[in-house]
């Protein structure tokens, strides 16, 4: 790594140099526009994120007419609500049952259904959890917190093409007559991973 | 190609970290760094196959020792290089010495929602029939191209079964080339543990990967 940049950046660290470099060339080359970089910023930051999925998982609990829609083509399902396009493109719902859980990695880089649950977190393209989840997932559930019936089957979907996966986690007993809205609470972004399950309703009140 | 990123079943990495309300972003550069990457993409000056290749191609001890934005960095260099878009020069004084390369758009802000919403879509019209079926027993191929592929090590010369046909999909082994998309069909196909990872497997992990059909061999 080089380290004799201006003495007037010294405060900055290299990447954050190369990255400010690279920003200022493509806008002198008339590449990419500023404004629209604090746009997409500001989508992912505002816009996108595991709230999406969480409404989605909440509406086919709730709405039975719903549920079979988003499991026969959840891209079609999912663009009901609203969410569509980069990341999402091609959707498929997997969903949890009592004899079987869901967990969904990308081994080879980073793909996430970002449509549902936004940008994905630091540990999901990480190597611990990339070279493992295929591998020993109930080793990976349990440093989530998580632990499955040992008869409990495992199926693990690494997301080697441009398909796009949201696990739909088990509805939690004692949540009868939930409004939609009230359920997506119980929707973490870990359970549409399969890291996690959906949480207990009196974990929600103790919350409230 | 063989590369630092295929991760899956590899050992010593260590456990999870794992961060309470974890931010989209840890530092400003991160969201610079997103955003540029995003926005050259959306150029149309290389294929998303393509600017996987890049990161991928990273020599192994770079890979595994940057962080996910900083690959991204280092991944768009390359790409800007490789296509003639900017000179490594260039990229080292953070100034344009030569001129722009005409390229096919420019994204702006009015429009990010509109290109985000749209996405880019891989499915492609069937142009020839399925060679496998759901319930088909496959063995996917031994291989090991140097170049971009989508089917892991760890699940090469391995057998499976066909579980869903997503219909005809890019290629990526191709286009990340610069040959074109060669739309192929893609397959969800689902191994047994043990038939992967040998008797030590848990008994109850099944895996599924999503694989196009040059990949699978009938068994």
């Amino acid at each position: 790594m080089s380290h004799d940049h201006d003495h007037e950046h010294s405060e900055l660290s290299d990447i954050e140099l190369r990255v400010r470099a690279l920003e200022t060339l493509l806008t002198e080359k008339g590449y990419i526009d500023p404004p629209a970089l604090d746009e997409l910023i500001e989508t992912y930051e505002t816009k996108i994120g595991p709230k999406n999925g969480a409404m989605v998982v909440a509406k086919a609990w709730a709405d039975p007419d719903y549920h079979a829609r988003l499991m026969n083509d959840a891209t079609a399902a999912i663009a009901e609500l609203g969410f569509t396009g980069r990341q999402g493109e091609h959707m498929v719902a997997v969903e949890n049952t009592a004899e079987t859980h869901n967990m969904v990695v990308c081994t080879l880089c980073s793909c996430y259904p970002w449509t549902v649950l936004g940008l994905p977190p630091v540990w999901y393209k990480s190597a611990p959890y990339r070279s493992r989840a295929v591998r020993d997932p109930r080793g990976v559930l349990a440093e989530f917190g998580v632990s499955l019936p040992e008869q409990t089957n495992i199926k693990v979907w690494d997301s080697t093409a441009e398909v796009r996966y949201l696990v739909v986690p088990q509805r939690p007993a004692g949540t009868d007559g939930w409004s939609e809205q009230k359920l997506a609470e119980l929707v973490t972004r870990d359970s549409m991973i399969g890291t996690g399950l959906a949480l207990d309703p009196s974990k929600l009140e103790e919350a409230a | 190609m063989n590369g630092a990123h295929d991760l899956g079943g590899q050992m010593g990495f260590g456990p999870i970290e794992l961060e309470e309300n974890e931010p989209n972003f840890h530092a400003k550069w991160e969201e610079r760094a997103f955003a540029v990457t995003l926005a050259m993409g959306a150029t149309g000056s290389w294929t998303l196959d393509r600017s996987r290749f890049a990161r991928e191609s990273l020599p192994p001890p770079v890979y595994l020792s940057s962080s996910y934005y900083e690959i991204w960095t280092l991944g768009l260099q390359k790409l800007l290089v490789e296509n003639g878009l900017a000179g490594r020069d260039e990229i080292d004084a953070g100034h344009a010495t030569s001129p722009a390369k005409e390229i096919k758009q420019v994204m702006k802000a009015e429009n990010v929602a509109g290109i985000l919403a749209r996405g880019g879509p891989v499915d492609r019209p069937e142009n020839q029939p399925a060679r496998f079926k759901p319930g088909d027993r496959i063995r996917t191929k031994r291989m090991n191209p140097e170049h971009h592929t989508r089917l892991p090590r760890y699940a090469r010369d391995t057998v499976g079964t066909i579980e869903a046909v997503h219909g005809v999909h890019v290629f990526p082994d191709t286009n990340a080339q610069g040959l074109g998309e060669q739309p192929t069909w893609l397959y969800g196909v689902v191994f047994e543990g043990p038939d992967i990872w040998g008797p030590d497997s848990d008994p109850k992990l099944t895996v599924r990967l999503d694989l196009w059909e040059p990949y699978l061999d009938p068994v």
